[in-house]
């Protein structure tokens, strides 16, 4: 019994899964009506849960290309600009178009996001595995010059449309259920079974582990850079129609600002470490949903504006506190000495025993 | 012609101080810029720091300095700080190092410019504050400080909502979605709102949240809010991005903007007047962006070494439903 709960403790979702519960439960204590799921008069699931489902969609989708890119030793900066420039390009395709509520136009212009921002991260993965630039840099070139690019599509403007089809991509319910949270876990359940079912998640975390002693065993990491930057790049381009969509309006300047940040701590929080190699998508899935948990609560409980970002930075260091294996190794001492103590009076055996 | 002369009697005063601070300045560095006024209109060159461009205000606010410089013949740098106070700082020392004769700026944050603000001063470049002002007590490190009254505007909005609930003492939940924290705006229209309704105890503040100026930030906090406020009455959305972002949530939930729930807003841009005229906002206080004229007349001015008053205030009205469909066709934002 006891070794089922160490094991429990010790397993790297513990204490993510853990500050997720106290976060709901924060709010459930501030708004007893937290959880509470209604359908509304339209036939949509509605409550702050789904909210924060359908608000933390973008971070999903972002979170698990990066996990891949994270798993290879990379790092992708360049998500957040690539979320306004695929939404600038659709804005301004749909703008320009003279039948923007026809579903063909919107089709068009979303393909044409896409396609965009799979060049653009091609253009990533070209850097890393041919030229051999560090990720960090690499992505960093798109990150600054990204909002430029997006701006250049704006003309600087902040597009205003109004298309329903596009609207439903953000706004949009099926079955009751947002569509952007639909996206999302389709979006996760397929790079999931691409990658768990076949060898691509073994070969990924295999370039992350050693790329010289994979390189050596057959492996070709230059395809492998190369997919998981387009990829990573195409999720960001669906996460950024997704906030563009939901806002009715592309802005190039705030469109996806930082979330390559909240997206690498939802992969960080979700267990997958920096060093690349072993990644877990449902780690991510928990990181992603404790980020966004964590942006409602401030809304709910109603922490003052100027308190929020000291708030969050308090939670985000504990959990990474809790999670380091320091604190874990501590943590184990601690409870190896306590419960000898209560099985035996003899002291040398566990030290022994550590 | 009346404002100009108002404007002068107002700034007589004030105008005893700026030459004082004129005359504080080193006399080595005079010559650089503040001191060689009258040049042609051609060689001037005039730096710009904006803020970056968060809303449709914004943008419209870009976009009429930058016409007004090219109809003026004026040479324009101009950059975007994207919102953060490092890239305006490092675009200010940028231009005091390229010796621009002027520089104009609207500060992200309200605190922490004195640093910067003295280069510029010691380097003889006259410093323009527009539509934001900081928080120095050394008032010499700008020359004027052109823009809305935010205070007003605020208490403009919270007047108007006290004249809707005259003569009822129900309670009137209300909720404030807040721009930046820390920025000028922000700071003054909450001031201002709250002043206004203070004397009427049955009006009350509910929830007070950043939406940080954007549409996808009214949007998310006014959706938490929904859920975690029993009753809204009022939202005050201290701009109409934010207010729209508002209303996509309201609707959302079920309920109808501008009847279940009533918005006020700031600002008057152009897809705000839209859904003030659409019935889904109830009441937006202008705070024109249309800077450009007077910042070119202040630049005129100063090159041919007149003084400006040290505060210059934007004209601004205020608009209902009906005014606004009146006035929709003919806004140039």
């Amino acid at each position: 019994m006891k070794n089922a709960v160490g094991r429990a403790v010790a397993h790297r979702l513990f204490w993510p899964l853990v500050m997720l519960v106290v976060l709901l439960a924060i709010n459930v204590v501030a708004v007893p009506g937290f959880l509470s799921i209604t359908v509304n008069n339209e036939g949509h699931l509605f409550g702050s849960v789904i909210d924060i489902l359908r608000n933390g969609a973008p971070t999903l989708m972002i979170a698990v290309g990066m996990t891949l890119v994270i798993a290879t030793r990379g790092i992708d900066l360049s998500v957040g600009s690539l979320c306004a420039i695929a939404g600038a390009m659709a804005c301004s395709i749909i703008l320009g178009s003279p039948t923007p509520n026809a579903v063909g136009t919107v089709t068009v212009a979303v393909l044409v996001a896409l396609a965009l921002a799979l060049v653009l991260g091609l253009w990533n993965g070209f850097l890393v595995s041919v030229l051999g630039i560090q990720p960090i840099i690499a992505t960093l070139i798109l990150m600054t010059a990204g909002r430029g690019i997006a701006m250049l599509i704006t003309e600087g403007q902040i597009l205003t449309v109004q298309s329903d089809p596009f609207k439903f991509l953000g706004s949009g319910f099926i079955v009751g259920i947002p569509v952007a949270t639909i996206v999302a876990a389709v979006i996760l359940a397929l790079v999931a079974l691409l990658t768990r079912r076949t060898a691509l998640g073994l070969l990924i975390e295999s370039v992350g582990i050693n790329p010289e002693a994979s390189r050596q065993a057959g492996v070709r990491a230059r395809g492998l850079l190369f997919t998981v930057y387009a990829l990573s790049a195409v999720l960001a381009a669906i996460a950024g129609l997704i906030l563009t969509s939901n806002q009715t309006a592309a802005d190039a300047n705030n469109t996806g600002l930082f979330i390559e940040l909240d997206a690498i701590l939802a992969v960080v929080i979700g267990g997958t470490s920096l060093n690349g190699g072993r990644y877990s998508l449902t780690g991510t899935l928990v990181g992603a949903l404790v980020i966004q948990t964590l942006v409602t609560t401030v809304y709910t409980v109603g922490i003052p504006p100027i308190a929020t970002m000291v708030f969050k930075a308090a939670v985000v260091t504990a959990v990474c506190l809790l999670q380091s294996p320091t604190t874990a190794a501590a943590l184990a001492r601690w409870r190896t000495r306590s419960a000898s103590r209560a099985a035996s009076p003899r002291p040398g055996e566990a030290v022994v025993s550590r | 012609m009346k404002k100009t002369v108002g404007l002068f009697a107002a700034g007589a005063l004030v105008v005893a101080l700026s030459a004082c601070s004129t005359g504080a300045t080193p006399a080595g560095s005079g010559g650089a810029a503040g001191g060689a006024p009258n040049k042609a209109l051609d060689q001037i060159v005039v730096g710009f720091a904006q803020v970056g461009a968060e809303s449709g205000w914004r943008t419209a606010n870009t976009k009429d300095i930058q016409d007004s410089f090219k109809e003026a013949g004026i040479q324009l740098k101009f950059s975007d700080a994207q919102q953060k106070q490092e890239n305006q700082i490092s675009a200010i020392r940028s231009y005091i190092q390229q010796n621009v004769d002027y520089i104009a700026f609207s500060p992200v944050v309200q605190t922490g410019w004195d640093a910067v603000l003295g280069e510029a001063k010691a380097a003889g470049i006259p410093v323009i504050l527009t539509d934001r002002a900081v928080d120095s007590k050394d008032t010499s490190l700008y020359i004027t400080f052109l823009g809305s009254d935010f205070v007003k505007e605020g208490k403009e909005a919270g007047d108007w909502l006290v004249q809707q609930y005259q003569g009822k003492s129900d309670p009137v939940n209300i909720v404030q979605l807040e721009g930046t924290t820390g920025s000028a705006p922000a700071i003054d229209r909450g001031t201002g709102f709250a002043d206004a309704i203070k004397a009427n105890p049955n009006m009350k503040v509910v929830a007070s949240q950043t939406g940080d100026f954007t549409r996808a930030g009214g949007k998310q906090v006014m959706e938490a809010m929904l859920k975690s406020q029993p009753k809204i009455d009022v939202v005050f959305a201290q701009n109409d991005d934010m207010g729209l972002g508002a209303i996509e949530a309201i609707e959302a939930a079920g309920k109808v903007p501008g009847k279940d729930i009533k918005i006020i807003t700031v600002d008057a841009v152009h897809d705000g007047m839209q859904a003030l005229a659409d019935g889904k906002i109830n009441y937006i206080v202008e705070c024109s962006p249309l800077l450009g004229k007077q910042l070119i007349d202040i630049v005129k001015k100063l090159n041919a070494g007149e003084s400006v008053p040290q505060r210059i205030v934007t004209d601004e009205t205020t608009f209902t439903q009906d005014q606004a469909k009146e006035a929709l066709p003919n806004r140039k934002y």
